[in-house]
């Protein structure tokens, strides 16, 4: 199986998709809600040029990236030092747990009240939503370091500190990266519902809101969901790409094992 | 009766497995195959179980083309532990392929049992596969392929990974059951001493391609006894020819039977 | 196409480093010294936020026994004649449990479906891959304008959201679990002739069940997300309704308390889930367990 043979049938898949869409939309199965393919993905390409759709785009970015970052920062900081002293770690697996099955969209509200602005807002909601994945991914991985590792090192004379640098952490990367990969697609999901309850214009979420008035465009809401789609798509490409380059030693090791 | 004509295969591109392989199997005989490992044996029982189109040559049983699993056809495979199902009981993988026979629930279970009871396990037909050690697994196995009750049956290296008492045991079963049934029997094996034993004939095959060595006829007595027919001097002598002709030490090309 | 597993980590083989010391001692002690070194810090947590909130008197952070005396007034203190349940807990998870179960078991069974037909054939799976793709990394939240043209607000609009969103973990899970199920239980099947349904129902779909149950278990935890968000959005109705309007209305213990009330659902799903996965899959990983 070459990747031509892939790419073609892929393409296959895709427009056979659109035709159908196209088609239902056309011969009026649904009422006339339903706009047709064509002109979506027209909306969707002419919003290239729309600098109003752009910097909504922009502004859920923003809020994304920075509360990712955050959360990557302090999740990975405090499973580390979670999992360097068990009494601790003991007495926030409770809290954890507890805190955990929260859904983060739950919050929405008390996020809009409870800070000023709307960035703000949404920056702590990614923040929180995002730093269980990620925290809990590192606290897995790094109680599951090789202890074999860990002795050698330490047959060594090395400390408490180099262990952790040296073979704790690089081996717990990649568990770590595939937490950061599922608290950006949850992230994603937060910011954009965020600004559709929020209801200020704001993002993302703002745009398609404001697309419901009128008697609401179908064809913008759907090229919105669209860019979204796309967004996320290559996000999770991206970090996918970049796990396997940072951490090609660990995918030889786990096909190996598979 | 089994036919196997000029068969070979390759898998892909690579260079052939077998090669040209000729073999007939008579009705209520059981035929072992020695060979060196990795010299194509499993691919030979797949072919002729009808696992795998062969790239040439034919398989035919009681004069059809096999060109599909026959029904009248079990199989034994040599990894055993993979080839049962840890969601099921020991019981239920042993009744598993009576549904085909169309028999009632209560009668699964009995034949089941039985089976079991004929490999020595009638009390490890409530646990798992997977809470037996190997040798249970692959006895597990055979008792699923007995129940089944076939014709003709193929087994891969099934006593490679029990103990020695255990396998003498099993092998005497084997002898048993197709003296009772007249099941034809192909056996897969890398211990020469079991061709032997068990064998009414073995075939030896050479390495990369497979190619059959020799087919030799074991005359011993039917009645076959782990402790004497050992000790008989036809014993001793087929076991070093057989011995000699897998590490290729003699030039034995012509098949004698 | 790769199988989703969430964030359970567990679900990764783990390696052979599992050993733990038992302490030793009375029993009755040891269980609580244990639970006294687990619970410390909750609380410590509880506590504090129990007095700063009184000092403070903060309007928007309540004290906790406020929040759990206004959780208890507003849905559990009926008549014991209806489980102590109050109408307006009836008003509030009906709607909410019907959407949530609807919307995850269509998905559920569209996406087995899906997922069955895309295990078995390579060429389907290279057909809708890109579009899966695509489909699964579309936020479902933002399809909701678009549902509410549609289907107008209501029930239809939100199992819509919650079927969209939460059916990719099933059917790629399915998928995946399908596609790699052992060759030789394939071929072991078609030995005994066990071909057709008896094939699907008692070979692919136990061997796949394992990949399947994670990703029944990861859409259960999206669905009750975006039940909540399809109903903060587009519903007057539910649990999530009644969160917006308490925030609206600034009675903000009312808001803390449907917030509880969301994560102990959140909880209530995961244990149940914990439950049918161990009745179903204990062979899994018992098997799992002794092979390391
Ligand atoms: N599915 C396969 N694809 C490619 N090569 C294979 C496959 N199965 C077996 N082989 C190769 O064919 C040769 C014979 O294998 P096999 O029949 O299993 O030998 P034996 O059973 O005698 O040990 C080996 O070199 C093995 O690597
Ligand atoms: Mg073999």
């Amino acid at each position: 199986m070459t990747n031509w043979t892939r790419i073609v049938r892929g393409t296959i898949g895709v427009a056979g998709v659109l035709a159908v869409a196209e088609l239902v939309s056309r011969a009026g199965f649904s009422d006339t809600s339903l706009p047709p393919a064509s002109t979506v993905l027209l909306r969707a390409a002419e919003f290239f040029g729309d600098t109003e759709f752009l910097s909504a785009v922009g502004s859920t970015l923003e809020a994304w990236v920075l509360g990712l970052l955050l959360a990557t920062v302090v999740a990975v900081a405090v499973g580390m030092a979670l999992s360097t002293t068990p009494w601790l770690n003991r007495a926030t697996r409770v809290l954890v747990e507890l805190m955990r099955p929260i859904p983060s969209v739950a919050l929405i509200p008390l996020a809009i009240v409870s800070f000023s602005s709307i960035t703000e807002s949404k920056v702590s909601l990614v923040f929180y939503s995002a730093c269980w994945p990620i925290l809990i991914n590192t606290l897995y991985a790094l109680r599951d370091v090789d202890p074999l590792a860990k002795e050698t090192l330490r047959s060594f004379g090395f400390g408490k500190a180099a262990i952790l640098l040296r073979v704790s952490l690089p081996s717990a990367a990649p568990f770590v990266a595939t937490g950061v990969r599922i608290s950006a697609a949850v992230g994603l999901v937060v910011v954009v519902s965020f600004e559709l309850v929020a209801g200020n214009g704001e993002g993302v979420g703002g745009y398609l809101l404001q697309t419901q008035s009128g008697g609401g465009r179908p064809d913008l809401m759907l090229a919105g969901a669209i860019w979204a789609g796309v967004l996320g798509a290559l996000i999770n490409v991206g970090l996918v790409a970049l796990e396997r380059r940072a951490f090609r030693w660990h995918a030889v090791r786990t096909e190996a094992s598979a | 009766m089994l036919e196997v004509a000029n068969l070979s295969h390759a898998y892909g591109d690579a260079p052939p497995v077998l090669s040209s392989i000729d073999l007939e199997v008579r009705p209520g005989e059981l035929v072992s195959i020695v060979g060196p490992s990795g010299c194509g044996k499993s691919t030979l029982l797949r072919c002729i179980a009808g696992l795998q189109a062969p790239t040439a040559g034919q398989v035919r049983l009681d004069g059809k083309p096999v060109d599909r699993v026959p029904d009248n056809l079990a199989v034994v495979f040599q990894d055993y532990s993979r080839s049962l199902f840890p969601w099921m009981s020991v019981r239920d993988n042993v009744a598993l392929p009576l549904r085909r026979r169309r028999k009632n629930r209560a009668q699964r279970q009995e034949n089941a049992m039985k089976a079991l009871e004929s490999v020595g396990l009638p009390d490890a037909a409530a646990k798992y596969p997977w809470q037996l050690s190997g040798g249970m697994q692959q006895r597990v196995a055979i008792a699923r392929a007995l129940a089944y009750g076939p014709e003709f049956m193929i087994m891969d290296e099934p006593f490679g990974s029990v103990d020695a008492q255990t396998r003498e045991d099993l092998e005497d079963l084997l002898l048993r059951v197709r003296g009772n049934s007249g099941m034809t029997i192909l056996l897969v094996t890398h211990d020469i001493d079991e061709s032997v034993y068990v064998g009414d004939r073995v075939v030896v095959l050479s390495k990369g391609p497979a190619r059959v060595r020799a087919d030799l006829w074991v005359g011993l007595p039917t009645a076959r006894d782990q402790i004497t027919t050992r000790e008989l001097p036809e014993f001793v002598h087929l076991r070093a020819e057989v011995g000699r002709l897998v590490r290729g030490r003699e030039a034995a090309d012509e098949p004698k039977s | 196409m790769t199988a989703i597993t969430g964030d359970h980590p567990a679900e990764r083989p783990t390696g052979t480093n599992g050993r733990r010391r038992r302490p030793t001692g009375v029993p009755g002690l040891r269980i609580l010294t244990g639970g006294a070194a687990r619970l410390w810090l909750v609380a410590l947590l509880v506590g504090c936020w129990e007095i700063i909130a009184r000092t403070k008197q903060d309007a928007y952070f309540p004290p906790p026994s406020t929040i759990v005396r206004v959780f208890h007034e507003l849905w559990f203190s009926g008549p014991a004649t209806h489980l102590f349940l109050t109408d307006k807990a009836l008003d509030d998870f009906q709607p909410s449990f019907v959407n949530l179960f609807c919307g995850w078991a269509l998905a559920a069974v569209v996406g087995l479906a899906l997922g069955i037909l895309l295990g078995r054939s390579s060429v389907a799976r290279e057909i809708l891959d890109p579009v899966l793709q695509f489909g699964r990394a579309v936020p479902p939240p933002t399809l909701i304008p678009f549902f509410i043209v549609v289907f107008d607000f209501g029930a239809q609009m939100q199992i819509s959201t919650i079927a969209f969103g939460v059916i990719w973990p099933v059917l790629l899970n399915t998928a995946d679990g399908v596609r790699t199920v052992e060759k030789l239980q394939l071929e072991t099947a078609e030995v005994f002739g066990i071909t057709g349904a008896a094939r699907l129902f008692r070979i692919t779909l136990p061997a796949a069940a394992p990949k399947i149950f994670a990703g029944l278990r990861v859409s259960l935890g999206f669905a009750l997300i975006l039940m909540v968000i399809s109903e903060l959005i587009g519903s007057t109705t539910g649990i999530g309704a009644h969160l917006i309007s308490s925030q609206q209305g600034m009675e903000l213990p009312e808001m803390w308390a449907g917030i509880v009330l969301l994560g102990i659902l959140g909880c209530l799903f995961n244990a149940v889930f914990a439950l049918v996965e161990r009745r179903f899959l204990s062979w899994h990983s018992r098997a799992r367990g002794l092979d390391s």
